[in-house]
């Protein structure tokens, strides 16, 4: 297992390097909220999630949700080390008659299932699919991913009463909690805290981590498995901008890429001397 | 004479029992849009939601993700107006493979009131790319038009109504999205009409026929896509168009209408339908007669338009 964390977080970390290198190019998108994503997407993709990207459209699959819709990057090249489109398909990102769209479109894109962008309802999407699931009898389980500024939509609330009054416990939220928003912090715009506290109270199965420790978003994903009667929300502090110390903790990068005198710098950051 | 809502209800059971693939949602008011009649059936197949509509079309979005043809239903103003950005980002970017049908649109819905009276959803529902946009005249063709939905694949907004409605169509009608009917034949003008007003305009076009006036009827049960040939052949041949609706002139069967043939046939034209205003309480039928809604109006714009040819 020690071994497999290992892999994960430089799994991660490579990643983090293609998110830079991808917004760098692109000169728009959404740069804190991707790094701050990505070690749960890493999770996600590289070890828990049954996926199959030769047949992104296997019926064995579990699914998988970016509700926080603009952090698209972490997610685009989770699917291209995957192998579901090649990696130089990374630097048409944004770009006109491009297949990765700003925010993601499952039209166009492979390996993505539903169109996000508009905060607020991927939730009420991964309990659909969910339901169909299990009506189904299938075992795929669903995993969405969440911001916390994206909390303050009222929708998400009426999705996490559904969730949990239909008992879809082959559905796992994951809450990116990097406490800040476009225009501050989280705290200061709109409070939303305690998000554990909350869900809980909605009938969930709520299990708190580091957003950025392998074995800890690995333990969780597996308990919230093993966990029967529920959806479960794992709530994982995060970091915006993590593994760029000049992006962290900074609401300015939100929709902000690294520039051509950044990119250096941040590559040194991530580990990265090419 | 039937509701098109209860028409909808018998017409989603016998296809819940032909297609297990068939799912419904609804919104608290499954009694009155009538997807109870499907919920008592497959009670695991239905799925109330609450008094959640944002929810709800999420949830159809999510189940139509992974193979199923979820039937959503709540007021139209409810399904179009409270969840228009959930329809929009999560079924029609998508083409997500599901059908809203909205049942109390229009100024029939009553006592309710000017809250409760849809008279936007059709032109709202019509702006959004890849919708298909159905407003059924009867009983029989909403349940034509349910089957169609069905296997189409695609969203698709049925527009129905709260109260019955005399018959327009014979038992077993198949309906054919994008395809409009001329109901009546005429050639000094043409009626062309959607949802309950079609009824209206074959009373009025028998009215018009007494005065020596030959008036056509065509009913658009599809608003979108528009069956552009044959309002194009009832424009060049008739040269006068009065629509009419239960809905607002801006933006529904009137404004598509008018886009059209402003574009491709610009042809004397006159909107009957709700004048940019809500609606208000009072019963059904003192609505539709306090808006115009009915042949009386029809006969009336009928003799202008065609005294305003010569």
């Amino acid at each position: 297992m020690k071994e497999k964390i290992a892999e994960l977080e430089e799994k991660a970390r490579r990643l983090r390097v293609a998110i830079v290198k991808t917004l760098h190019k692109s000169q728009s998108g959404h740069t804190g909220g991707s790094l701050s994503a990505i070690d749960m997407v890493s999770a996600l993709y590289f070890h828990k999630m049954r996926h199959n990207p030769q047949e992104p459209a296997w019926d064995g699959r579990d699914r998988f949700v970016l509700s926080k819709g603009h952090a698209a990057p972490a997610l685009y090249v989770a699917l291209a080390e995957c192998g579901y489109f090649p990696s130089e398909d990374l630097m048409m990102l944004r770009r006109l008659g491009s297949h990765l769209q700003g925010h993601p479109d499952s039209k166009v894109t492979p390996g993505v299932d539903v169109c996000t962008g508009s905060l607020g309802q991927g939730l009420s999407m991964a309990n659909g699919m969910a339901l169909g699931l299990k009506l189904d009898g299938k075992p795929n389980r669903v995993y969405a991913v969440l911001g916390d500024g994206e909390l303050q939509e009222g929708q998400i609330w009426e999705a996490a009463m559904a969730a949990a009054h239909y008992k879809s416990d082959n559905l796992c939220a994951l809450i990116d909690a990097n406490r800040l928003q476009i225009d501050g912090e989280v705290a200061k715009v709109m409070n939303v805290a305690s998000i554990a506290d909350k869900f809980r109270s909605f009938g969930w199965n709520v299990i708190e981590i580091d957003g950025h420790d392998m074995a800890q978003i690995v333990r969780a994903l597996d308990e919230a498995e093993a966990h029967k009667g529920a959806p479960s929300a794992i709530v994982a502090a995060t970091v915006k901008g993590k593994g760029v110390s000049f992006f962290e903790n900074k609401a300015a990068y939100h929709g902000v890429t690294p520039n051509d005198q950044e990119l250096p710098e941040a590559l040194k950051c991530l580990g990265c001397f090419d | 004479m039937i509701a098109t809502r209860d028409a909808y209800g018998e017409a989603l059971a016998e296809l819940g029992a032909e297609n297990d693939q068939i799912v419904a949602l609804d919104a608290d008011l499954s009694g009155s849009t009538k997807t109870g009649v499907f919920a008592k059936k497959f009670p695991t197949r239905f799925f109330n939601m609450g008094i959640a509509e944002a929810n709800m079309v999420g949830t159809a979005a999510g189940l139509a993700s992974v193979g199923k043809i979820p039937f959503l239903s709540t007021f139209a103003i409810f399904a179009a107006g409270r969840a228009w950005e959930q329809i929009r980002q999560s079924v029609a970017y998508p083409k997500a493979n599901v059908k809203i049908v909205a049942t109390h649109g229009g100024v029939t819905v009553g006592e309710d009131g000017g809250s409760h009276q849809s008279v936007e959803d059709v032109a709202i529902m019509r702006a959004i790319p890849n919708m298909t946009v159905i407003v059924p005249a009867d009983g029989e063709e909403t349940k034509g038009a349910i089957r169609a939905a069905a296997a189409y694949k695609g969203p698709v907004y049925v527009r129905l109504g709260r109260n019955k409605v005399a018959n327009v169509f014979p038992a077993g009608h198949v309906f054919e999205i994008g395809k409009g009917c001329e109901l009546a034949p005429g050639t000094d003008l043409t009626f062309v009409t959607t949802g309950l007003m079609t009824a209206q305009a074959l009373i009025a076009a028998e009215k018009l026929k007494a005065e020596g006036i030959s008036a056509r009827v065509v009913h658009i049960g599809t608003i979108k896509p528009l069956d552009k040939e044959l309002l194009l052949q009832a424009a060049r041949e008739t040269g006068a168009i009065v629509t009419a609706e239960e809905h607002s002139v801006i933006g529904g069967l009137g404004g598509a209408v008018a886009e059209l043939l402003g574009e491709e046939c610009p042809t004397l034209m006159k909107r009957v339908g709700i004048h940019d205003r809500f609606g208000t309480s009072g019963k059904s039928e003192e609505l539709l007669k306090y808006f115009g809604l009915n042949a009386e109006t029809l006969v009336e714009e009928g003799r202008e338009i065609v005294s305003r040819k010569k």
